[in-house]
């Protein structure tokens, strides 16, 4: 085995339930390399929701609470608020947080809470077998849109910024070097990161979407249909060509939810002990 | 503020309400409402994580949690919407600490997910559901007790879990230290299914000072991790709970699941569900409590549960000045439903009315309990957001006849 899986995964869960050719083996990789380099191992606590990438977390020998459908951030800011010093990791996918969990990440972004959000973006939902999700492009031949999908995609990247997310990548499975940058970076952000990974999903968004089942098509598909930019204004020039930008999108320090929740505690406290009102 | 009065209880005396058998020594008496007699028995029990969203008649739960939980440096959080309330207790419950969350109907409604993910990860924590008129918005100001089954029956699947109904502010506080407790004894959510009357009465609530009461913590893993198998469970049923980051590494997911926490194959599946069932009905007589007001040996008794049971003490006592002996049996624990107490309670009696405000639910539970062919199983039900008067029980009697 990998030595990084020898000393990362839960060896006793194995075999994955991902598919051949599945994007989710590398996002594990890259994440458990960026741990393994910043050491933090302790510190992690991972929350995950429902559907392929949520199950992650479950192969990472660390502490993790996998919920329900759409819920892995709000059970993350539970973890967080209990113990500001944990590494709070969610894996969910595009589904999980843009549709389902939609209003939870708005409102996880507004409050700038600690946390890492990892979306695995394979454009549909895979493990219900290939259904239209809200990173459907338009066009795009799924198990519920026979006909097309009529259907604007919503970008979680602009989301998550217009919500206040203050780290804001996408990066695709094709660019493990720069995805391991990017979950470090993640890592040591003080406030809340949400790091999207567009990944490869043979079976499903191959077969249905795309027009091939093959791995390798799939991979290609992604290399072809991403492109790398060093500017985030120019997205939108991309974007023109029907192709998925990629960088990072946003770095910025403001106030973090939990740091502000313990000054607001001390200055209660100190408040009350002269006798003052708040 | 609440007026404070200060009071050394007289030993060997019951200074409150009737019927209580436990002496409080220390303490004190304040005027709160039920409401906040919920939060200071919250604080007291250890609650330093509270979620909720804005509902009415809950609100002001979360409005006094969030003034007084950062006095003793927890949190308040207004999520963005029951859901995200209710699953961040879990999270919290699993990050260590003692957590609670407070709705009405329509929250209670989206907090169901919740309620069933709460079982499924076994995570303690405390439920509080101050009931208004339904369905959908119904009414929001007025009172209830239509979601009975609700609170028993609300999530999807096969699943126990312990529901405490207080009729007073005294009982919210009481009520909610036990709920703390249990939850904690059996890592289950508990819900408190109060209603809008006992949640908005102001009232006196005697507080005993905290070394009076009995607090339950968790069971924590003794072994090292090597040796911990996450859901085996001890001999009563319950697993050892680890807090997140205290080096266990511990897999939760919310799925039917094996022994080491990894998704279950059909016998793992039946064996966890079965455990997770029977760890609280096979402990029912820890913590079940049904009272009995008036003459106990009376041919006619009420069955009351909630805010209800305070009209019908009165109605007791009305009869009592009129030459009539009644009795009211007063469910505390609603589930699981306490079978043998309220037979015992309802032995002898021969004219049984059952009192609630909903077109019949607790109703059904007495008519599984009671199956004698000459007694019917009567229904003095008050909807709308009506509070039954005490004068009404007595006509119901005379007229019913």
């Amino acid at each position: 085995m990998n030595p990084l899986g020898e000393k990362y995964l839960r060896k006793d869960f194995l075999p994955f339930v991902f598919c051949p050719g599945c994007g989710d083996g590398m996002i594990v990789q890259a994440f458990l390399q960026a741990v393994d380099d910043l050491g933090i191992r302790d510190d992690l606590a991972l929350t995950a929701g429902i559907g392929c990438s949520s199950w992650i977390a479950v192969y990472i020998h660390a502490d993790v609470l996998k919920v329900l459908h759409g819920r892995a951030i709000p059970a993350a800011i539970g973890l967080k608020a209990t113990n500001p010093s944990r590494k709070v990791v969610t894996f969910t996918g595009d589904g999980d947080c843009l549709a389902i969990g939609g209003n939870h990440l708005l409102h996880a972004a507004r409050r700038n809470i600690d946390m890492t959000v990892v979306v695995v973006n394979n454009q549909l939902y895979a493990m219900t077998g290939g259904q239209v999700a809200p990173s459907t492009k338009v066009g795009s031949k799924t198990q519920t849109t026979p006909y097309g999908n009529i259907e604007k995609p919503l970008d979680g990247c602009k989301v998550a910024i217009a919500a206040g997310a203050t780290m804001v990548s996408r990066w695709s499975t094709a660019q493990p070097r720069q995805l391991i940058r990017a979950f470090k970076k993640a890592l040591n952000h003080k406030g809340f990161a949400f790091i999207e990974v567009m990944s490869q999903c043979p079976v499903q968004t191959g077969r249905y979407m795309l027009g091939s089942g093959s791995p390798q098509f799939n991979f290609q598909w992604l290399k072809d249909n991403c492109v790398i930019i060093d500017d985030p204004s120019k997205s939108g020039e991309v974007e023109a060509q029907g192709k998925i930008p990629l960088g990072d999108f946003l770095q910025v320090e403001k106030p973090e939810f939990m740091e502000e929740v313990q000054r607001m505690n001390q200055r209660v406290k100190e408040a009350q002990a002269k006798g003052g009102d708040r | 503020m609440p007026i404070i009065i200060r009071a050394n209880m007289p030993p060997g005396k019951s200074f409150l309400w009737r019927g209580r058998k436990e002496v409080m020594k220390k303490g004190h008496i304040r005027v709160m409402l039920g409401n906040e007699a919920c939060v200071e028995a919250a604080l007291l029990a250890g609650c330093r994580f509270f979620a909720g969203y804005p509902i009415t008649p809950a609100t002001e739960i979360l409005e006094v949690m969030s003034r007084r939980l950062p006095l003793v440096d927890g949190l308040c959080l207004q999520m963005e919407d029951e859901i995200a309330a209710v699953v961040a207790i879990v999270g919290a419950s699993w990050g260590g600490t003692k957590a609670m969350t407070a709705t009405s109907g329509p929250g209670f409604c989206l907090m169901q997910e919740g309620i069933g993910l709460a079982v499924a990860v076994e995570a303690p924590c405390v439920i509080v559901n101050v009931q208004r008129g339904g369905p959908a918005s119904g009414q929001s100001t007025s009172t209830a007790q239509g979601d009975f089954y609700q609170a028993r029956y609300g999530s999807n699947g096969d699943y126990s879990l312990i529901v405490l109904c207080p009729s007073t502010a005294q009982e919210m506080f009481d009520h909610t230290v036990k709920a703390f407790n249990l939850s904690e004894r059996f890592r289950i959510p508990v819900i408190i299914l109060s209603d809008e009357v006992v949640g908005h009465i102001r009232e006196k609530v005697f507080i005993p000072e905290a070394d009076e009461l009995k607090f339950v913590q968790r069971k924590t893993p003794t072994v090292p991790m090597a040796e911990f198998i996450p859901f085996k469970a001890d001999t009563d049923g319950v697993p050892f709970m680890p807090t997140f980051n205290t080096g266990y590494r511990v897999p939760v997911i919310s799925q039917a699941k094996s022994l080491s926490g990894n998704r279950g194959n059909a016998k793992e599946a039946d064996e966890n569900i079965r455990r997770i069932v029977a760890k609280v009905e096979d402990h029912i007589e820890e913590f079940a409590d049904v009272q009995v007001y008036g003459d106990k040996n009376a041919e006619t008794a009420f069955v009351t549960f909630g805010s209800v049971c305070r009209a019908a003490r009165s109605a007791v006592d009305m009869g009592r000045e009129r030459g009539l002996a009644l009795r009211s049996v007063e469910v505390k624990t609603v589930w699981p439903f306490p079978d043998h107490l309220v037979r015992r309670a309802l032995a002898g009696a021969e004219r049984i009315v059952v009192a609630e405000m909903n077109l019949g639910m607790i109703q059904r539970e007495v008519e599984r309990v009671i199956r004698q062919p000459k007694i019917k199983i009567e229904l003095f039900s008050k909807i709308g957001g009506i509070y039954p008067q005490p004068q009404e029980f007595l006509r119901f009697l005379e007229e019913k006849r």
